[in-house]
């Protein structure tokens, strides 16, 4: 599509041919984040096939993913909880366009999954498949489909999407 | 000054090399519980405003911002970064409260350098990317470049710069947060592997993990919450022309001018004679002495003598870094100025413990934000109120 817009415009060959001048670098940034005591247990969970979470005991509120800290009370006294691996959809989005801006045949179905056991409005997000994308409600009940045990990695793909049930 | 800022709590986790128990979240928390205590807070939620410190870069994470809340108690609360060091965010949390709008306010700053670990690749973005990348230079050239020029116009010496590696690893011994306290010759500081000439491995301080969270509050409301506030008498901030190009490679001139504005606000002449002791960047070797000597505290070319004639030692005239420094503690990014100023509240309130420096009554902490640049922040803090 030809936009009408000022200026110049650059083909392929301009830059192949050095007619302009240009830059190269390939990014080299990497990272090992630490899990930590709260993620790092969630993510064990995951490789057993179990969704973790934790209650804090002032507030009375069971947290997923969990965490060693409640930020609303600023306590550390928290329990952890083994939550289903079911839940219900908050909210969801019907998505077209592929990281190139190209459109996706199959739709990418992302999600805020509640997961029984956690309190009210706590949830993950995480993907929904095997469902017909007008079917989706908010409200809907989803459960895990989980990778076979050998092949998880302690992973949040140690999931590999939400489907309904 | 009615409108004066005072420090009234301070919690850290010690700095160490790797820290794979804790998640940086984790770390800060642990911190900020102690800071909270240390300021006798009744709650978080009396908590007027938040400041983290930090570079997306520095955590591999975009809009970094929004991570920080959780950890802080600061859900729910004004809170904004700054991306530079802990003395930029402390100077920051003092102009908040200044405007009468927030009383209490928390300044945040961590460093989980060992989940980098692509630390030098990081250093190299900040250099310009159409003229210096393309050169593939590790970028601690900078470095070498700026001591080369230092030691041939201060005439400062090879030997000197060593010691200041010497004096700080051996005060560090007395620092139980610190993790490379060792005894050292200089003979083994100049003959450790060379990495950019006249730098040496021994003269870089190491990237190390920590976290500190400080409590800032007006003086209408310090000192009843700690019976020793450490109070912010002056606070300047500079940055010089950057560029490698056009920079001034003669002097220090974002150091010598963030200390004469803090000077000018805590009205200080004769900083050497007005201030006890100093926390200043050491990242490298080096830079002690150019630093030293650009905040007025000695004339160029004479801090090398002074710290062989010991001035510089925990009993000399101008104790600097008896902390241990960057090179003793270890370098902790962003997290640097927050414990150079962290040794400063400790010597202050008289909680130094082996350390203690007698009657000290002023200090000046003085942090660089790194290679490739030329900025500074000069703070000086003092027991007495104003
Ligand atoms: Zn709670």
């Amino acid at each position: 599509m030809r936009m009408n817009l000022e200026g110049t415009s650059l083909k392929r060959e301009d830059i192949d041919s050095k007619r302009v001048l240009t830059t190269r670098f390939r990014s080299n940034a990497f990272y090992a984040w630490d899990t930590g005591r709260g993620i790092g247990r969630y993510l064990q969970g995951l490789k057993a096939g179990e969704i973790w979470g934790t209650h804090c005991d002032t507030c009375n509120r069971t947290v997923v993913p969990p965490r060693i800290f409640c930020e609303r009370c600023m306590k550390n006294q928290v329990s952890w909880v083994k939550l289903q691996d079911t839940g219900i959809i908050n909210t969801f989005s019907i998505c077209y366009v592929n990281w190139d801006a190209s459109r996706v045949e199959e739709p990418h179905l992302p999600a805020v999954i509640e997961i029984d056991g956690a309190s009210q409005g706590h949830g993950i997000l995480h993907v929904l498949d095997e469902v017909n994308p007008k079917d989706l409600k908010i409200g809907m009940k989803v459960k895990a489909v989980w990778k076979r045990p050998e092949e998880r990695n302690a992973d949040i793909t140690d999931i590999l999407y939400w489907k309904p049930y | 000054m009615s409108n004066s800022v005072a420090i009234v709590g301070v919690g850290y986790t010690p700095t160490r090399k790797l820290t794979p128990e804790v998640s940086y979240k984790e770390m800060i928390y642990e911190a900020c519980v102690r800071a909270y205590h240390d300021a006798n807070l009744a709650s978080h939620r009396d908590i007027d405003g938040f400041i983290s410190c930090a570079e997306d870069f520095l955590e591999g994470t975009s809009i970094f911002d929004e991570y920080t809340p959780d950890q802080l108690g600061g859900i729910q609360k004004p809170m904004h970064t700054i991306s530079g060091d802990t003395l930029l965010g402390l100077a920051t949390a003092v102009m908040n409260i200044r405007t009468g709008l927030q009383q209490l306010v928390v300044v945040e700053a961590h460093s989980k350098a060992s989940n980098i670990k692509t630390l030098d690749a990081i250093l190299h973005y900040a250099t310009d990317p159409i003229l210096t990348r393309p050169l593939h230079l590790n970028p601690h050239f900078i470095a070498g470049l700026e001591m080369q020029r230092f030691l041939d116009i201060s005439k400062n010496t090879l030997e000197q710069c060593a010691e200041v590696v010497v004096k700080n690893k051996r005060n560090a011994l007395k620092n139980d947060l610190s993790t490379y306290g060792t005894r050292l010759t200089t003979r083994e500081v100049l003959s450790s592997e060379p990495t950019s000439t006249p730098l040496t491995q021994l003269q870089h301080a190491e990237p190390t993990d920590g976290a500190i969270v400080f409590v800032l509050a007006s003086s209408k409301i310090a000192k009843k919450m700690n019976r020793t506030p450490v109070w912010i008498k002056g606070c300047g901030w500079i940055s010089d022309a950057p560029s490698l190009e056009t920079r001034d490679w003669n002097r220090c001139a974002y150091a010598a001018l963030s200390a004469q504005m803090a000077y000018r606000q805590a009205g200080i002449r004769n900083p050497k004679k007005q201030i006890d002791f100093f926390e200043i960047d050491d990242t490298f070797s080096y830079k002690e002495l150019e630093h030293l000597e650009a905040l007025g505290i000695y004339e160029t070319g004479k801090s090398g003598k002074a710290l062989l004639q010991g001035a510089l030692d925990p009993d000399g005239k101008t104790p600097t870094n008896v902390s241990g420094g960057s090179l003793g503690m270890g370098h902790v990014l962003e997290a640097t100025g927050g414990f150079r100023t962290l040794e400063i509240v400790k010597q202050l309130r008289a909680e130094a413990g082996p350390r203690q420096l007698d009657k000290v009554k002023t200090g000046l902490a003085f942090s660089w934000r790194g290679l490739p640049t030329t900025s500074g922040v000069t703070m000086i803090y003092s027991q007495k109120g104003a």
